[in-house]
């Protein structure tokens, strides 16, 4: 089931990317795009979601063995990550918006705005989701369980992951690789 | 789905067609039951077309006669929005969604769907969806730029009441309540069948809906992205469709594109899925070619998706584009035919009873065909730069919607009211019911091909007393109050076939699928035991066990293997 509200996800953000990158090739959008985004912080709190998805691998895996306080320690470990993310994600975007970059400013803060803020709201709802199989999990209710929930809610979390990578290579690397070779 | 025990179900009262029972309708709102959810959709549906049906009569008066003064411009354009939008996504979708619920369980043998309480979240959304789409006309004024909703009449400069900001909420909460109806579909289908029952003999219908559902998980997501773009920019004023700021209003015809042609293959595949099981059964054959049917549904669902650009031939994309769009345009048409060529084989030879659910089959082979070959002819360039936006194109859509979809779904509604209710409607009314309804039908609809022809456009609120054009439009108003004579008799059918309407047996028609093999209605519990599934018409090899279909095959000298296509 996972696997399909996943692949229907993915439609959306397909929608949402290529709507982006036909905007990207009007003129007056990549200046802007160069201007105000910083790939360095950007790469540092996308560092911390990617090693996200290894930490709760790494909680499936004990899940599966077993061991329930390496679990509660790898979940923990994901939930801190994630919420770093978010708040370079916040970070980033107070100071876009004290550069005058908002969502009705330009084509580039339209689209901008709307692609990663709808990426966040996912990492939002997986971070939601973490929460409360962690608290499960401190409850006791996965004690010698086949449980089928940290499957599924890994599918969900490592798609946002893969879904950031491309976000991350399409709004911040390939411009700063062009504006490089130019 | 460990938990499937736990889940509430209502122990006293069978599910039936009608709204009362002992325990009030709370019991129909909590109720989580695979057939209570699928009547559920099935009344929403008549409500909707109700409603939408007196928005287009209202429309019909407007044109009867040239110069008229009957509506307001704006008025004009609100109602025939709405009817479109209405008629799409909250009566096309909640009657199949509500078929789907309702017999994919019983057809393959499982006692309810695969997660009963994100089946009635699916329900719930699609209402309160429904509800929050008509909110509008409180709020404010209703939408009003079409169902299709082009930049940039649906920006905020063009249409400043809030109409088109419920038309977004609306379909959001539709469109996710369609997503998650879907995923429980393709759930059910893969893992909840009865152990026996392998792929190649799932009933064509079911068959249909497992295409089907892939096809709205692969559709839905661009227009969901699509109204939140439209939602960013009416409310907090971004620039994705608004040309003034540099945006772009083809590109919302490319994602509203991407969804809509593709929508109207979601509306029409489980209709095949329908006539697959209603042809069969009246022609007392096996359908032919089950293997190409479910061939021309794949075909269908994978070519759904390199057409959307012939709703577009006219905004100038170029020859190339152009070119490409009309070639799979035309190659589209191609697994549709075979269909209508598989059912003709099927009748071929056949005994067939022409009951009212036969008719509607019959009547929709020849005006499917009529709207199909309309629809080919927008396939030529040319011709659909000269009849785009006009009449031809209202008629064209008519005839694949109402003669295609609407048939399927009239066709669908008679073969299986019997086994719903455990009622039979009347059969002398129910025909009086099936010439008006056709007769209104045509009468409508094909005079529009000719209008179109002459260059009316559509969506004009009026018309200049060119020749021809007043009395082509009141004959077209005059076919669209007796099809809708032709509902209010259907609604009075109903009604007295639940009141008073003779009981119906468990198996009415002589069928070959396992709803077949429950009591009329189908007791709370669908199955204690289910019958062994061999080939495609199980009930019919439980019937017949010295005439069984896999004796057949088992004994055929020619193939060593079951034949694929289950013949």
């Amino acid at each position: 089931m996972i696997k399909l509200v996943v692949g229907t996800e993915a439609m959306f953000f397909l929608a949402l990317i290529m709507a982006y990158i036909y905007f990207s090739l009007l003129p007056g959008f990549s200046p802007q795009q160069a201007d105000h985004l910083d790939i360095r912080s950007t790469a540092i709190f996308s560092a911390f979601l990617f090693s996200s998805s290894f930490t709760f691998w790494r909680a499936e895996t004990n899940f599966k063995k077993g061991k329930m306080t390496r679990l509660k320690g790898w979940l923990l470990l994901t939930l801190v990550l994630g919420v770093i993310f978010l708040v370079g994600q916040g970070k980033e975007y107070a100071r876009l918006l004290r550069e005058n970059v908002s969502i009705g400013s330009s084509l580039f803060g339209t689209s901008f705005f709307t692609l990663t803020g709808f990426h966040g709201l996912h990492v939002f709802a997986g971070l939601v989701v973490i929460s409360i199989i962690t608290a499960l999990t401190f409850m006791g209710d996965y004690d010698r369980s086949t449980s089928s929930v940290f499957g599924t809610v890994g599918i969900y979390w490592h798609f946002v992951d893969a879904v950031w990578l491309f976000v991350f290579l399409i709004v911040y690397v390939l411009p700063h690789l062009h504006k490089i070779t130019c | 789905m460990t938990d499937i025990n736990l889940i509430p179900e209502p122990e006293e009262s069978l599910p039936s067609l009608s709204v009362s029972n002992d325990q009030g309708i709370l019991q129909w709102i909590s109720s989580v039951d695979h057939k209570q959810i699928g009547i559920m959709y099935l009344w929403l549906s008549v409500l909707f077309l109700v409603v939408a049906g007196i928005e287009i009569l209202l429309v019909r008066l407007q044109l009867a006669i040239p110069n008229n003064h009957f509506l307001a411009p704006e008025v004009y354009n609100q109602l025939f929005t709405m009817h479109g939008t209405t008629m799409i996504f909250f009566v096309a979708m909640p009657a199949i969604f509500g078929f789907t619920t309702y017999f994919v369980p019983l057809m393959i043998g499982a006692n309810d769907m695969a997660f009963p309480r994100l089946n009635a979240f699916s329900f719930w959304t699609t209402f309160f969806g429904g509800s929050l789409l008509y909110f509008s006309f409180i709020a404010g004024g209703a939408p009003d730029a079409g169902w299709f909703n082009y930049a940039p009449l649906n920006e905020y400069n063009y249409s400043s009441s809030p109409g088109i900001d419920y038309y977004c909420a609306g379909l959001l909460f539709a469109g996710i309540g369609t997503l998650t109806a879907s995923v429980n579909f393709i759930v059910t289908i893969l893992y909840y069948r009865v152990p026996s029952m392998s792929l190649k003999q799932l009933p064509l219908f079911v068959w249909m809906i497992l295409i089907n559902s892939f096809l709205v998980l692969a559709a839905f997501p661009s227009l969901n992205a699509a109204l939140a773009m439209l939602l960013l920019d009416r409310q907090l004023h971004a620039h994705f469709f608004s040309t003034t700021g540099g945006g772009s209003a083809i590109l919302w015809q490319h994602l509203f594109w991407l969804f809509g042609h593709p929508e109207v293959y979601i509306v029409i595949l489980p209709i095949f899925g329908i006539f697959s099981e209603v042809f069969p059964v009246f022609s007392r054959k096996p359908i032919f070619g089950y293997g190409m049917v479910v061939g021309s549904g794949i075909a269908i669902a994978l070519l759904a998706f390199g057409v959307w650009v012939h709703h577009m031939f006219a905004t100038g994309l170029g020859n190339t584009v152009n070119g490409f769009f009309a070639a799979s345009s035309l190659l589209i048409g191609v697994p549709t035919g075979v269909k209508i060529f598989n059912w003709l084989a099927t009748m071929h030879g056949g005994s067939i009873r022409f009951s009212v659910s036969m008719l509607f089959a019959i009547a929709f082979l020849i005006e499917f065909t009529i709207g199909g070959l309309s629809g080919i002819s927008f396939a030529i360039v040319p011709i659909d730069w000269q009849l785009t936006d006009t009449y031809y194109v209202v008629a064209h859509l008519h005839f694949v919607f109402i003669g295609g979809t609407l048939f399927g779904l009239l066709s669908g509604l008679f073969y299986w009211f019997p086994k719903m209710s455990g009622r039979v409607p009347d059969q002398r009314l129910s025909k009086w019911f099936f010439w008006l309804f056709v007769a209104g039908f045509n009468i409508t609809f094909l005079v529009q091909h000719a209008l179109g022809a002459m260059g009316m456009p559509r969506r004009v609120y009026t018309y200049p007393d060119l020749p021809g054009w007043g009395i082509l439009n009141l004959i077209s108003t005059i076919g669209a109050f007796l099809m809708a004579g032709a509902v209010g008799l259907l609604i009075y059918i109903l009604i007295i076939a639940l009141r008073k309407g003779a009981l119906a047996t468990p198996d009415p028609w002589d069928a070959n699928t396992l709803e077949w093999t429950t009591t009329s209605p189908p007791g709370l519990k669908n199955f204690d035991r289910v019958i062994p599934v061999k080939s495609t018409r199980p009930f019919r090899d439980y019937k017949r066990p010295a005439d069984a279909d896999w004796k057949a095959n088992a004994t055929d000298p020619t193939t060593t293997k079951p034949d694929p296509h289950g013949k």
